[in-house]
């Protein structure tokens, strides 16, 4: 009689172990296909080119960097739509701003009048602007190089990304 | 992460740190370092003068110095005409395609009227002449 309660219990021990192994498989193969599901949405998102995702238990963290705000959140939709999803971790990081952004033409007219004005005062000198670049010739007094600089740097907040003034004689 | 540029330019970023300079932003990008801040025109000054101290001549072209000495210059303020020899044009309009309708001499003390831009304020003398000079030969007059 005892040997039979030990086997028993022998018995459903080792089915109960058996069990938990198949539902820990379950939900590795679960969280494996819910992955698979994501990668699949976020390759066919061109927004989505640079965000990895990882599934644990039904949660999707997200990794990666984003170009903006609104390429975070919308990644974040994205996934949370799809089936198996619970939660969405979004660990995403959004890229800064560049510190002098694309002007529109209209704009690039006015930091060309713009420059016009600040080179009023130099009269040896000539500027263009090219994709928000100024370039500088001709000559200038060396006593007089700080005063038009510092006019011309002010237009930074105008669009203007760099000067290049190798060709500027100072004399 | 140390960049090139912004090692090079330590001395100036550091100084308008010291100096107090507000909305200070020191950003690298494509090889060249912008800084951008408010204070007043001394301070402006300075800064000017460590960068041409590290760049001779200001011929590097890998530094946009934007510092804004005029930020929080309100209307009615006095401010000085500093051109460096000649008379400030007051003119017509926002730019020097607009003709001019008066003077004000070298050292002379205007009053600012409106901010058209960053570039360009609406000035009156005290003869009463009214009209829109460039403020890089405007100096606010500092208590």
């Amino acid at each position: 009689m005892k040997l039979q309660l030990s086997r028993m219990l022998l018995l459903i021990s080792a089915i109960a172990l058996l069990g938990t192994a198949f539902v820990g498989c379950k939900k590795k193969a679960k969280d494996a296909d819910i992955k698979a599901a994501i990668e699949t949405a976020l390759k066919g998102d061109p927004m989505a080119a640079n965000t990895m995702v990882d599934v644990k238990d039904g949660v999707a963290t997200l990794t990666g960097e984003c170009k903006d705000e609104m390429c975070k959140s919308h990644c974040g939709d994205l996934v949370k739509g799809i089936k198996g999803v619970k939660e969405v971790v979004n660990n995403c990081t959004v890229a800064p701003p560049p510190v002098v952004p694309v002007i529109t033409d209209v704009a690039a007219d006015a930091l060309s009048k713009a420059v016009a004005d600040a080179l009023k005062d130099a009269p040896g000198v000539a500027g263009t602007v090219k994709d928000q670049i100024l370039t500088l010739t001709g000559e200038i007094s060396k006593d007089k190089v700080q005063k038009l600089m510092m006019a011309l740097n002010a237009l930074k907040s105008m669009g203007l990304k760099s000067i290049d003034s190798k060709n500027l004689i100072r004399k | 992460m140390s960049l090139v540029i912004t090692e090079k330019y330590k001395e100036l970023t550091d100084a308008a740190v010291a100096a107090g300079v507000s909305n200070l932003q020191v950003r690298e990008q494509d090889g060249v370092l912008y800084v951008d801040g408010d204070a007043t025109g001394a301070v402006k000054q300075q800064l000017w003068d460590i960068y041409g101290k590290i760049d001779p001549d200001y011929s590097s072209g890998d530094l946009m110095l934007n510092i804004n000495s005029v930020a929080g210059v309100m209307e009615g303020a006095k401010l000085k005409v500093t051109t460096n020899r000649t008379n400030l044009n007051i003119r017509k309009g926002p730019g020097t395609d607009h003709s001019i309708l008066g003077k004000a001499a070298r050292h002379e003390i205007v009053t600012l009227v409106r901010k058209e831009n960053d570039q360009w304020w609406v000035i009156k003398t005290d003869d009463g002449e009214e009209g829109y000079s460039y403020t890089q030969y405007l100096t606010p007059v500092e208590a």
